[in-house]
């Protein structure tokens, strides 16, 4: 009993280390974005570079609509109008591969690095 | 532990069985009722059904653990989801049923930590489902959230089973299990 208590806690400290060196791992290779790629149903709609300061209204599926601000370098979701508004509770984002997602109305905001991935659209 | 099963006629297994699997069915439906918003984590469950899963797994045998879990992934299913909501719950349930039974034929590890291990396998076996079907995103960054989350939610659900299972093995003497007709 008692070493299976032992075992037990091996277990879970093993997932718990390797959660933080995921984390660690993804925190150190962050690199800042370049743009803030707008897809609406999978498809790009607009690409709004990180460094100018805008605000812009995203139409997105069946006539909702998001605000998407830029602001000194970080993108995020400042209105919805979906109830639940998780796009905004996402908060700012600006590293690489990171994304803000509105599934209401399938709006994704996805950050890009300097390099074009070659792609107009994404489909499942 | 195991010796409900040696006086367990067919019909009682049959029975504990569907009820155990009508239990899993309202345990997946209470969690859809309750909001999904832990910890500020949209998306994180629970996993309420897993206790029964684990229940069974303990006190009734393997092979009716997994086919109660995939009778209640696809009734949820059925019921209140989407043929893509049934593939995660499939692959999660499958997957995390899988690690559990292993965890415990080992004989090393308690019910909560088998639990704590279910419930990670869970969370990373949607992940895969995710990443299989959407490839493009970097979900990576969304791993270490599921390991906690699943660490979290497993030690819980498995307190609970643990309860549960302790609970009915202190009746089993008692006509609900051994049956007198």
């Amino acid at each position: 009993m008692k070493s299976r208590r032992r075992n037990d806690i091996i277990l879970i400290l093993l997932f718990i280390i390797i959660s933080v060196i995921i984390s660690l791992f993804i925190h150190f290779r962050h690199e800042d974005g370049m743009y803030a790629c707008v897809y609406v149903d999978n498809v790009l709609t607009g690409r709004y570079p990180l460094n100018i300061n805008e605000t812009v209204r995203i139409n997105g599926y069946l006539g909702g609509t998001n605000v998407l601000s830029i602001e000194d370098g970080y993108a995020r979701m400042t209105g919805a109008s979906c109830p639940d508004g998780l796009c905004i509770n996402q908060g700012a984002v600006n590293g690489t591969g990171q994304s803000i997602i509105c599934l209401p109305n399938r709006v994704v905001v996805k950050i890009t690095g300097q390099e074009d991935d070659g792609y107009d659209a994404y489909t499942q | 532990m195991m010796h409900i099963r040696n006086d367990h006629t067919i019909p009682r297994r049959v029975a504990l069985c569907s009820v155990l699997t009508a239990l899993a069915a309202v345990a997946g439906y209470i969690e859809i009722l309750i909001p999904v918003n832990w910890f500020g984590i949209p998306g994180v469950k629970l996993g309420l059904a897993n206790v029964v899963s684990l229940t069974a797994l303990y006190l009734i045998g393997t092979f009716p653990a997994y086919l109660i879990t995939i009778i209640r992934v696809l009734i949820i299913g059925i019921l209140f989801g989407s043929p893509y909501s049934v593939m995660f719950s499939m692959t999660g349930g499958l997957i995390s049923l899988t690690v559990m039974l292993i965890l415990k034929r080992t004989g090393l590890f308690s019910m909560t930590a088998v639990s704590a291990a279910g419930g990670v396998s869970h969370n990373i076996g949607q992940y895969l489902v995710a990443y299989l079907t959407l490839n493009e995103l970097k979900l990576y960054y969304y791993i270490p959230v599921l390991i906690i989350a699943g660490v979290v939610c497993g030690i819980a659900t498995g307190l609970l089973g643990d309860a549960v299972c302790r609970r009915l093995k202190g009746v089993k003497d008692d006509r609900i299990l051994k049956g007198d007709g």
